[in-house]
């Protein structure tokens, strides 16, 4: 197991290197320049021009400035952006809560929602609730998630007045940020004593809607892979040995079918991290939700190359991390694996 | 705040809140300076609301009034300004400043020396680049900024320029605290200048949150009528589609910018206001005069009379927006409103590329615009439009593009042939329309991107820019359009409208002709 484990970090140090090699030539190979958009409309002085190319490091030749680059990536530095001036990390990282908060409670509400609804289409086989459940999630999965998050502001927030229709928490509310998690921050002692529970439900009501527009893919994709797995393991002997003993339907399934399903789940709920972020660029934009995808959308626009090499890189690095252990784990659960 | 949270606040809330003025902008400012920032985004959240000038534009107008300064007089020589500062007016006591004295001389020398002087301590803090204030010249303009007393500042130019009051009235001419400079000097925290303002404007900053919302506090020491709101709330919501909502549902109380599409319903509504005013803009195909046909003017006459500039208007700015005939917006006074435009004739037109020696027309190219500004919401579908047109005359048309900056330095070299471009005023006077955009220097600074320099006309926009009697400029401004009209260096296509929604309840607000939101006047009934 050991010797597994290291195996799969060492295999981190290529993957890193190649989506820094990707993320550092690919925006540069995009046209625009920096220095000319920072400069504004009105153009500028050719002195001008050239001093702000120096200071940013454009000047040096392309593989330095990609040297450089990896050398202060490995120290942890990963330059300043062009537009705030501040460090990339510490942009980073005022962002980071708000999607990571977001893309929590939006793969909760895929797997709580997923995996039942996978379960009960696998029992109910070719059922009426099968097609449709299936139809369904082949929706869900195509669907345009710009479209959907619009979708559902009319519904919800226009027609029906349940939810805000964007934003992180009611103006009313003035909560200092103190994790940048508005779920724990609005929680905190002071606040509740000068706003009672208000704020923590503000925060709560304006999760909804981009929580399900977010969840709607990754929910879609676990309940069509718990069905397919379920049918499968259904199929098994031992199941059938299970129902021969007498057993209950609900101990059979809960006991003996989904445990051994649930071993692709595992592996798909780890690989929708992936999708969630992605997501979280357009679902952030509609729902002027403050987090990297917005973030990341004004840097490509800006032609921020050190916000968006980071960023590309902060990304990549946590959904490769997050793979590797869904590996382990799935190495954990599953022996033969580990050879 | 809806049905969890209304009722949780009605359980759970300790404190009666009041209800801020919310208006749902369109963006993150990138600093609260605008010394250092250009877009109408940042200027809003500063310019607008903490800042102000010595002198301003009054409210809904391009008027010039006094401001921070109550008077100022011009030497008969038109080269020396001489300002009277306003007594009694406070910066704002923020939570990392409390100021010990009021606005003084020192702090407009401060203000203007950060941008002038290129030795000042405090020049190369944010990179150093003011773009406003080298694009409008005033670092060659201005000779000496001198402290005459503690409430009189004198500016001399290099030269009389008319336009110079209305640059003095310019967002970037905001005028900063030194004391407050002085003390972030000492703690070697010089950034937070941009960052974190001191003004003397209606609305105090008090926090900003990334991408999210920036809370403002009236000024209760403000020097003038107070501000009618007492919180101020800027709710970033880029989506226009998504601020049309929040109006709806009553989380915004004014939104920037609907979506065209949105507008019919909106006025439907009857919860809604929609206002809307000229804009100070201009959107135009200009064709280089000194590469071949266009040094032609019956060719440019002739691409005159071949565009159909209504169905532009009809189909690319939804109607919102009026056909151009003068390279100045209506608004602008000195506008010619007897110049004849070009009308639509397609056989006028072939009529004139026949006298040029282009019977069977020509190949060209139309370098479509590559983004989506008021003065042109789509460059590319008017580009079809436009190579619709005058396919009909004979022009084969090719359209190019590039991405926004390679685009604007190529058109500065004067690489194109046909360019759409245009324009939107900063200061409301017709010379920063006529000069920039027309004028022979700006065929070598590359802003006159018909590269067309008629001498005639040259001479009267200057003569027009030494004199400060406006009837005067009027008249010079009047002929000057007549001539570009003659000489046809551009086919003018709109002028775009602005728009902004309201809730019913909101009061006090009016149209910027310059395109900021201005909120002192603004209340809730």
């Amino acid at each position: 197991m050991l010797k597994f484990m290291a195996k799969r970090i060492l295999d981190l140090i290529p993957t890193l290197f190649g989506i820094s090699l990707l993320s550092f030539f690919i925006i540069r190979m995009i046209p625009g320049d920096p220095v000319l958009l920072l400069l504004g409309e009105r153009g500028a002085d050719p002195a001008v021009y050239e001093e702000m190319k120096k200071s940013m490091g454009l000047d040096l030749p392309i593989i330095e400035q990609y040297w450089v680059f990896l050398k202060d990536a490995f120290q942890g530095d990963l330059g300043e952006s062009i537009i705030s001036k501040r460090t990339v990390v510490s942009e980073f990282f005022d962002r980071f809560p708000a999607t990571f908060e977001l893309g929590i409670v939006a793969l909760i509400f895929a797997v709580i929602c997923g995996i039942p609804l996978g379960i009960v289409a696998a029992v109910k086989r070719n059922s009426f609730f099968d097609y449709f459940l299936m139809g369904g999630s082949l929706a869900g999965y195509s669907m345009p998630i710009f479209w959907w998050g619009l979708v559902l502001i009319l519904i919800f927030s226009v027609q029906m007045g349940l939810t805000p229709v964007a934003g992180r928490m009611s103006v009313m509310f003035d909560v200092d940020t103190v994790t940048g998690f508005m779920l724990i921050d609005t929680l905190m002692p002071e606040i509740i004593k000068d706003e009672g529970f208000a704020p923590f439900f503000s925060a709560l009501s304006h999760l909804i809607l981009p929580a399900i527009a977010m969840g709607t893919i990754p929910l879609a994709s676990i309940a069509r892979m718990t069905r397919s797995s379920m049918l499968e393991v259904l199929s098994e002997d031992y199941i059938r040995t299970a129902k021969a003993k007498g057993l209950s339907v609900g101990r059979v399934i809960a006991v003996h079918a989904l445990r051994n399903a649930l071993i692709p789940i595992v592996t798909i709920i780890g690989l929708m991290f992936g999708s969630i972020i992605t997501g979280a660029i357009l679902t952030e934009t509609i729902f002027s939700w403050p987090g990297v995808g917005k973030w990341f959308v004004a840097s490509v626009n800006a032609r921020d190359y050190p916000v968006i090499q980071g960023a590309v890189l902060f990304i990549a690095t946590m959904v490769v991390i997050i793979n590797m252990f869904v590996d382990l784990i799935y190495a954990f659960i599953n022996p033969k694996m580990r050879s | 705040m809806k049905l969890f949270a209304v009722i949780a606040s009605m359980l759970f809330s300790t404190q009666v809140l009041a209800k801020p003025f919310v208006y749902c902008s369109e963006g993150s400012p990138t600093a609260f300076n605008p010394q250092v920032t250009t877009d109408g985004t940042s200027n809003n959240a500063s310019a607008h609301t903490i800042y102000e000038r010595l002198v301003d534009f009054k409210y809904g107008t391009t008027k010039i009034v006094p401001k921070l300064a109550k008077s100022w007089k011009v030497s008969k020589d038109r080269k020396t300004y001489t300002f009277t500062l306003r007594k009694g007016v406070k910066f704002h006591t923020t939570k990392y400043f409390t100021p010990t004295r009021e606005l003084n001389a020192d702090d407009v020398l401060f203000s203007f020396n950060r941008q002038w002087d290129k030795k000042h301590p405090y020049h190369k803090v944010s990179g150093g680049h003011y773009e406003y204030f080298t694009g409008m010249d005033m670092n060659n303009l201005i000779t000496k900024i001198e402290k005459v007393g503690p409430y009189t500042v004198k500016i001399v130019l290099a030269s009389p320029e008319a336009p110079f009051i209305a640059n003095m009235a310019m967002s970037f001419m905001s005028i900063l605290s030194k004391e407050y400079a002085d003390q972030l000097t000492k703690k070697g925290e010089m950034e937070k200048i941009d960052n974190f303002p001191v003004g003397t404007g209606p609305f105090v900053y008090k926090k900003y949150k990334k991408d999210t919302i920036i809370r403002f506090t009236r000024n209760e020491s403000y020097w003038g009528p107070k501000a009618k709101v007492d919180k101020l709330v800027f709710s970033i919501t880029p989506d226009p589609s998504v601020r049309y909502q929040k109006l709806k549902t009553n989380e915004c109380h004014l939104i920037i910018e609907p979506s065209p599409a949105d507008l019919t319903a909106m006025k439907a509504n009857s919860n809604l206001v929609v206002m809307q005013g000229a804009g100070l803009n201009v959107g135009y195909l200009a064709m280089n005069t000194q590469k071949k046909p266009f040094d032609n003017i019956n060719v440019r006459r002739a691409i005159n009379h071949a565009l159909n500039k209504k169905s532009y208007v009809d189909a690319i700015y939804l109607g919102n927006a009026m056909v151009a005939k003068n390279p100045l917006p209506p608004t602008i006074w000195s506008y010619n409103k007897k110049v004849k435009d070009y009308a639509y004739n397609v056989k006028k037109a072939k009529s004139l590329l026949k006298k040029a020696g282009y019977p069977n027309g020509f190949e060209t190219e139309i370098w479509t615009l590559p983004v989506t500004r008021p003065y042109n919401p789509n460059g590319k579908k008017m580009g079809e439009m436009m190579q619709a047109d005058l396919a009909k005359i004979g022009i084969k048309v090719k359209l190019v593009t590039y991405d926004w900056p390679t685009y604007l330095k190529k058109a500065r070299e004067g690489s194109h042939q046909l360019i759409q471009l245009g324009w939107t005023g900063d200061n409301g006077d017709p010379d920063n329309f006529l000069n920039v955009l027309l004028g022979c220097t700006g065929v070598k600074s590359g802003s006159n991107v018909a590269r067309w320099c008629n001498k005639k006309f040259n001479d009267l926009i200057t003569k027009a820019k030494l004199t400060t009697v406006k009837k005067s400029r009027v008249a010079l401004y009047e002929k000057a359009q007549k001539i570009f009209k003659k000489d046809a260096p551009w086919a003018p296509i709109a002028h775009s409208i602005i728009f902004r929604a309201m809730s019913k309840n909101v009061k006090g607000y009016k149209i910027d002709p310059l395109g900021g939101d201005i909120f002192r006047t603004v209340e809730l009934r």
